[in-house]
């Protein structure tokens, strides 16, 4: 599809886009209480103050995501109901957070953790399962920020610019403020991009199922087109609802595991200020759903576009003037620009302190710790880049649920381990690696389709298949805890190292 | 009151209870505008459940 563009949308958009980078890179001086910005707790979590309001902004600026304004309408509008399990997922996640992550918290703050791996090296002491939840938490995220990507390469394609230009301008710009400013720069933007996303939704449900006649409208003429096409309904068929389900739970169990979501749990004043948030984070999954409804709008409207991730910039420009097009896009492309920072920073947190500083060099000053975790947040990007040149998925929802089966597997390590606390750092390190591989062979096996058929009591059921292999991993984890805690083989254990004792 | 958070769960994760047209609201079929209502009801039992727990860890400066 070709869509012609009259410059105004692309200079409403890019003054937006230049006054949110000027915004990034003054945030290097927002609320320094005289620390240097050499020391990694404050490049990388903004020095630990962020009250209920900043963690709000912060927490729901990189959770709700290009996956929130490009990936979700692009599935409804291609597949309908089924859709939609972003939005028991998006409601589903505060239970859990507000269950899980004050208690998280706490602990990191009561020793000093900056990421989840500091969390696990503090609490198992073993090496290699720390390891082991840092190259998660690496690997989980570049998917997740390819996402992003995509999100910026769908807005400069809306915009009319050609050539892969435009997203290393955006790229550059983002690797800079992130460099120099660390985890403020995210938080400063997000305030303007909430604003921006708010705006831009509340215009898009008054006005356009005005035009299309009416919700009720909407849905029908979405459903008539659906039936037309064959490729979904507004309803889950019987085979969906497994999927829909375990899509949403194990999505939900994932989603404050990554380290960008950690960070901004770290970032947070106090465990307090987290129980507030899980309480008010819901009104951006509102906006979700919302958004998420733009894909029958869009069906409603008619609108036919060349890959199902163009169709918001497709219906906006539709139904909207063209400055507002251009102000929509830009909020577009802070959705992922926001979100892809802060996921660089928590995974470069990752890198710097639990492989280099535990690896490469031990004795580094925390000057050199923060300069790795920069150069990193640089690295991280690249790698994202080269999951979307290599991994063409069907729907950008995909790249989202295989770092979700990557990053659920740091879940008993993480989270597990809060609640259960005599589990052995052995067994968790069997669990995570039989549901690293069993799962990446599945998925990949599956053609990175995210939902495996499993045969049930004779039928056959399709479940996400991240949260399959996090099921083997506990399962591992608490058979293998089970036997370390049989009195013979403790007993052994014993007797061996009281034989070396002896020996030495 | 912790057992309140499990509410959200068990109503949104079995979904056969809701994928369903009828009744609809303001235009929306039953299956979208019963998730749309979890959301503050969600939003409600979590408040709930921080109320009734001690304050403790509870931050004056915020």
């Amino acid at each position: 599809m070709t869509m012609r563009t009259p410059p105004i949308e692309i200079i409403v958009c890019l003054s937006f886009l230049g006054l949110a980078a000027a915004l990034g890179i003054s945030a290097r001086w927002w609320k320094r209480g005289g620390r240097p910005m050499a020391e990694l707790g404050e490049w990388g979590l903004g020095g630990r103050q962020f009250g209920t309001w900043i963690t709000w902004f912060l927490l729901g600026g990189d959770f709700y995501t290009a996956y929130t304004v490009i990936a979700v309408p692009a599935l409804v509008y291609g597949t309908g109901a089924g859709g939609f399990f972003a939005l028991p997922y998006t409601i589903i996640v505060y239970p859990i957070v507000f269950a899980a992550m004050p208690k998280l918290w706490s602990f990191a703050h009561r020793h000093g953790c900056v990421t989840a791996a500091d969390v696990v090296q503090i609490r198992y002491g073993t090496r290699a399962l720390t390891l082991a939840v840092a190259l998660s938490g690496c690997i989980a995220t570049m998917p997740y920020i390819a996402l992003q990507l995509v999100g910026l390469e769908i807005v400069s394609q809306a915009l009319g610019l050609s050539g892969e230009l435009p997203l290393l301008i955006a790229f550059v710009a983002l690797a800079l403020y992130t460099y120099f400013s660390g985890l403020r720069a995210p938080a400063l933007i997000a305030l303007v991009k909430d604003l921006m996303i708010y705006i831009v939704v509340l215009a898009a449900v008054a006005v356009i199922p005005a035009r299309l006649g009416g919700y009720a409208a909407v849905f029908d003429a979405a459903g008539r087109t659906l039936a037309a096409r064959g490729t979904g309904r507004l309803l889950l068929a019987p085979a969906q609802v497994v999927p829909y389900a375990t899509l949403a739970l194990g999505s939900a169990l994932a989603a404050f595991l990554y380290p960008h979501t950690l960070t901004g749990v770290f970032a947070a004043r106090s465990a307090a200020t987290i129980r507030r948030n899980a309480i008010l984070l819901p009104a951006y999954t509102l906006v979700l759903g919302m958004i998420a409804l733009m894909g029958y709008m869009a069906l409603a409207a008619g609108i036919t576009v060349a890959e199902p991730n163009m169709v918001v910039p497709a219906l906006l420009a539709a139904m909207f003037p063209p400055w507002f097009v251009g102000f929509a896009l830009a909020a577009i492309a802070v959705c992922a620009l926001v979100p892809a920072t802060v996921m660089s920073i928590g995974a470069a947190n990752l890198v710097s302190r639990n492989i280099w500083l535990a690896y490469v060099h031990p004795a580094a000053t925390a000057r050199e710790e923060t300069e790795v975790a920069q150069l990193v947040s640089l690295l991280m990007k690249v790698g994202a880049l080269l999951f979307v040149i290599f991994l063409p998925v069907t729907y950008a929802v995909y790249l989202q649920l295989l770092g979700g089966l990557w990053i659920l597997q740091t879940l008993p390590a993480v989270i597990l381990g809060l609640f259960l606390p005599g589990l052995s750092a052995p067994a968790l390190l069997a669990g995570w690696l039989a549901g690293t591989v069993w799962g990446t062979a599945t998925v990949f096996g599956d053609g990175l389709v995210p939902v495996h058929q499993v045969i049930l009591g004779g039928t056959q059921v399709g479940i996400y298949t991240g949260l399959l292999a996090v099921a083997l991993n506990a399962a591992v984890t608490l058979v293998g805890t089970a036997y370390a805690q049989m009195p013979r083989t403790r007993a052994r254990r014993a007797a061996k190292a009281a034989g070396r004792g002896s020996a030495g | 009151m912790w057992v309140l958070l499990l509410l959200p769960f068990i109503a949104l994760l079995w979904v056969p209870f809701y994928d369903v047209t009828r009744p609809t609201f303001l235009g929306f079929p039953f299956f979208y505008w019963y998730q749309f209502a979890w959301i503050p009801l969600s939003s409600f039992l979590i408040w709930l459940t921080y109320k009734a727990q001690p304050h403790d860890d509870a931050d004056p400066a915020d």
